[in-house]
């Protein structure tokens, strides 16, 4: 059953070849079965059947939606009522949410059945969700590997059938670059297309939740119940939610696919690349025209991402403080003192380290050169992918430099962890919506192309990825011992 | 040497919206710790602020009064500090685009106008309340007034005395009532005053060494704390020593100021544009529905009193200290009909007193603008005298009756009857010959005496012009 898309698992739950409740305690075996793998940080079993009693009963009064009854899982970042939301961090080790994040809310409304909160980089901050305080989660195509991040637990229970699909969020790659490291489909939206409240900050002018799934169409059929403008999120967007699986089927015929060759140069691995150009192809099969960009401000991406998101995240980061929730040391003497070693207890090295990095950029004397030079770049990489745009009607190229990296790898190596990241940040930058998808394998460890669109065109790319999934099967592969 | 003050204010004006600046939280005064602050106002993690657009309103509104220029486009930015009442850990204000630039305000001291700069007004939140009593040793949070809408009002430093601040900070503080942005209740902190203060040796352009008195929260204080400052600053740089930029608390019952902390100590607040919140952007439309709204302000009030209702300058500021008490006047002269200097005059004369001495605002007086009407168009049509009017007043104080009422039913209608009034004339002279004598030889004052003796029979009802004609005619035989 774990292998089966959500669009036949709907089926099959309505036409009684299954129930949720039978549905989700598959799920929940399996979770016991890989718990190895450390995808989830809690599972709430209770729930997920109470959830699917629920949805089975609204399934027989067939006032079901799509996601009605479907077992998914949530990056424990998003806010979920009376459970634990830690964030990935000791600091939230003892957090009970007093409330439900928005796109949480929405998928309950939907009827879907949360299985757990899914493990990911300490506050979202990290490539290989190494920095979670929960261990690191393994990549199921080879236990030895990371399985990129943040939303490494999210790519996770999505790859090795722990879940149908699952939330993400991405401020950085955080979606893309583990869907494209675990063989999986993800999607970044626009800035501002799904709500951002109750889902915990890192950089909130970057930050965006999304959906990651097996493949296009169950990443639209997720995001449409993800979508949507939210008062209480005022950088939420107020334009109506187009319907993303009426045009999945809609013919490549004369695309404009631009591809920047700045994202094949130097540091992208050669395998990866020949994978990339074999899509490309595919893609020119189905109608499309390729045509050759230059985006000179892409290798500006990097600084620029690394001043304006710690500078955000050591403002968003204040609140743990020790004083109203959260982790506190024990036995403080004195303010200074509890304020010290609660934070410097409660959060992990890489967090500390973007603390200690956004408060410098944003220090008297340094804030012009730092803070305000980044924000100058940020706008010319917008205009550099708004004048591609006038061009092109899609941009495409890797997700990653190279596959799946070892476990410990690089968690001495900052630099080299940042670089891993270095096609997927520009987009969250200039806000744009992008996807990963499925292209093959370099030994046996899967390869993303990444899809860019122009603001709100998430339609055409949930129908440019479901296009290419059509003619390949690079999607529906499931790792060696998950089957 | 002489020495000149130089002195600017920081308004801290708490504006009056039901709910929080960024969150649908109650604002209401004096509740139980920790009631009325939700989950945005205690910081919880994934929790965004959502801007209360009556603190947009108020602040324009604020701005057109003082003729500012309202900012089409301002921003919001992130205060960084920690502070246990603080849950964020930074607070939401204004930095490089404030909502309110330039405007100014009119004082007066001493009949001398002058105009105060405003450099500029923004919005912010407030932080929580940190509570040392009860919690043995430790401090106990309250964040009830954790995200409440301020609106801080920076002046230029225009002031050259503290009579001067004080008196900007008093009509600063009459235009926010007035405006009804702001209650101004001082005691419970909706209105609070930082004053910047420093000397220099007159006739110096450059200022001198400031130091900055925070949190004083009455006229009073503000006065004694400047005035403690300038000399604090005159002995120190007359002893040869230097004064040093700091921040200074003042100290009410030692009546001093002493250092909080100094500029080394300060914080770097590293400001930055709040990533949660767009810009507020204000157009034209916005503009013009406020300004067809704009109540008129006290100074052109004022101006009109004087005109209009031919009232002398100092009853005309005190009738337009208050946009209640204008009204109160207003309705007063529209519904009795009378003079207005005549409504006037017990207002600020009777009504004002008993209301001094009860402890009230004019917005409870026991006596209703309607009431006090109905007395005073018995005064002004003779069916009492002015003196029968205090006793009227008394009762309508005391009751919920109204004048004629009163009136009827304690009989204190004035006699106008010239035939009563005249019996008692003639029994008066009858029977003080020689009172009448002293009269008739040219002693003037007696006259009063049989005034008194008149009234004193009538039980004071009677008509006096009536009485002071006929008498006359009487005496002279």
């Amino acid at each position: 059953m774990h292998t089966k898309t959500l669009t036949e698992l709907a089926q099959g739950l309505r036409t009684g070849e299954f129930s949720s409740i039978e549905l989700t305690q598959a799920f929940l075996k399996r979770i016991k079965q890989h718990n190895h793998l450390n995808a989830y940080i809690t599972v709430t079993e209770e729930l997920a059947l109470q959830n699917a009693k629920d949805a089975d009963l609204r399934l027989s009064n067939d006032k079901a939606d799509l996601l009605t009854g479907i077992p998914i899982a949530q990056k424990d970042i998003f806010c979920t009522l009376n459970i634990k939301t830690s964030c990935g961090s000791k600091m939230l080790d003892n957090f009970i949410a007093p409330y439900n994040a928005t796109v949480v809310e929405k998928l309950n409304q939907a009827g879907a059945v949360m299985l757990g909160k899914l493990n990911m980089d300490e506050f979202a901050m990290g490539s290989s969700n190494e920095t979670s305080h929960f261990g690191a989660v393994k990549n199921p195509w080879n236990i030895n590997m990371v399985p990129g991040g943040s939303s490494g637990g999210s790519a996770v229970a999505v790859s090795a059938g722990l879940a149908v699909c699952a939330t993400g969020t991405d401020t950085g790659g955080s979606i893309r670059q583990p869907a494209a490291l675990c063989g999986i489909t993800g999607l970044k939206p626009t800035y501002g297309r799904v709500s951002r409240y109750g889902m915990i900050a890192y950089a909130s002018s970057l930050d965006q939740g999304g959906p990651m799934a097996r493949n296009a169409e169950d990443t639209a059929i997720l995001l449409q119940a993800m979508a949507g403008f939210d008062e209480k999120d005022s950088t939420s967007v107020n334009i109506p939610v187009p319907n993303y699986c009426s045009g999945l089927n809609n013919s490549l015929d004369g695309l404009k696919i631009g591809l920047p060759k700045e994202f094949f140069g130097e540091g992208l691995n050669n395998d990866v690349a020949v994978i990339l150009e074999t899509a490309i192809n595919e893609y020119r099969k189905l109608g499309a025209e390729i045509i050759e960009i230059s985006m000179p401000t892409l290798k500006l991406a990097i600084p620029a991402y690394y001043v304006i998101a710690p500078a955000e995240c050591s403002a968003n980061l204040s609140r743990f403080d020790g004083v109203r929730y959260g982790y506190r040391c024990n036995n403080p003497i004195d303010l200074t003192d509890l304020y010290t070693r609660s934070r410097g207890e409660g959060f992990g090295k890489e967090v500390k380290r973007r603390i200690l990095m956004g408060t410098y950029a944003l220090s008297a004397g340094y804030y012009d050169a730092y803070y305000l030079k980044a924000q100058k770049i940020r706008r010319l990489i917008s205009q550099d992918f708004k004048n591609s745009f006038t061009k092109v009607d899609v941009i495409m190229g890797p997700v990653t430099p190279t596959t799946a990296f070892g476990i410990g790898d690089k968690m001495d190596d900052p630099i080299e962890m940042y670089l891993s990241d270095i096609y997927t940040i520009a987009i969250n930058l200039a806000g744009l919506p992008a996807m990963s998808i499925p292209a093959g394998f370099v030994d046996g460890m899967p390869v993303g192309i990444q899809i860019i669109g122009n603001y709100f065109a998430e339609d055409r790319l949930l129908n440019i990825a479901h296009q290419y999934q059509h003619v390949t099967d690079w999607h529906q592969h499931t790792p060696k011992g998950f089957e | 040497m002489e020495w000149e003050t130089v002195i600017g204010l920081e308004i801290h004006a708490q504006l009056a919206t039901q709910s929080k600046i960024f969150s649908g939280a109650p604002t209401a005064y004096g509740a139980e710790p920790n009631t009325q602050a939700c989950a945005i106002d205690l910081g919880m993690p994934g929790v965004l602020p959502v801007l209360n657009e009556k603190a947009v309103h108020m602040a324009v509104t604020f701005g057109m009064a003082i003729e500012a220029r309202i900012a089409p486009y301002s921003v919001f930015a992130r205060k960084n500090y920690f502070y246990p009442d603080l849950p964020k850990g930074y607070q939401i204000s204004q930095m490089e685009l404030p909502i309110i630039g330039a405007g100014h305000l009119d004082i007066n001291v001493d009949g001398i106008t002058k105009r105060i700069g405003i450099t500029r007004a923004h919005l912010e939140e407030d932080a929580g309340k940190s509570v040392h009593e009860n919690f043995h040793g430790l401090t106990g949070i309250d964040l009830n007034r954790a995200g409440t809408p301020l609106l801080e009002i920076v002046s230029e430093p225009d002031m050259r005395s503290a009579k001067e601040a004080v008196a900007y900070m008093r009509k600063l503080h009459e235009l926010v009532r007035y405006l009804g942005v702001c209650d101004g209740n001082m005691q419970e902190g909706s209105f609070r005053c930082d004053a910047n203060v420093s000397i220099r040796p007159k006739g110096q352009t450059e200022f001198g060494t400031r130091a900055e008195i925070k949190n004083i929260n009455s006229f009073k204080f503000v006065e004694k704390a400047i005035n403690y400052e300038i000399e604090r600053q005159i002995e120190l740089l007359e002893n040869g020593s230097k004064v040093i930029q700091e921040t200074r608390l003042y100290d009410s019952v030692k009546d001093e100021t002493r250092s909080m902390r100094s500029k080394e100590e300060a914080n770097d607040y590293r400001y930055f544009p709040d990533p949660d919140l767009l810009p507020v952007s204000i157009d034209e439309d916005f503009k013009a529905q406020i300004k067809a709204k704009l109540p008129e302000l006290p100074d052109t009030k004022k101006q009109r009193f004087k005109t209009a209702y031919n009232l002398d300058d100092e009853t005309a500021t005190i009738l337009s200290s208050s946009r209640q008490l204008a009204d109160y006047f207003e309705t007063v002269v529209k519904l009795s009909g009378c003079e207005a200097k005549l409504c006037a005059n017990w207002i600020t004369g009777d009504l004002s007193a008993a209301l001094n001495k009860a402890g009230l605002e004019i917005t409870d007086s026991p006596v209703s603008d309607i009431r006090l009407a109905g007395l005073l168009a018995r005064i002004s049509d003779n069916t009492i005298s002015g003196k029968i009017a205090k006793q009227v007043f008394e009762a309508l104080w005391q009751s919920s009756s109204v004048a004629d009422d009163i009136i009827a039913e304690k009989g204190l209608k004035q006699i106008t009857d010239t035939g009563a009034i005249e019996t008692i004339i003639d029994k008066i002279i009858a029977e003080n010959v020689g009172q009448v004598e002293q009269y008739r030889s040219g002693k003037d004052k007696v006259f009063a005496f049989f005034v008194g003796q008149v009234m004193k029979e009538m039980q004071g009802k009677a008509n006096p012009a009536e009485v002071n004609k006929m008498l006359k005619t009487k005496l002279q035989g």
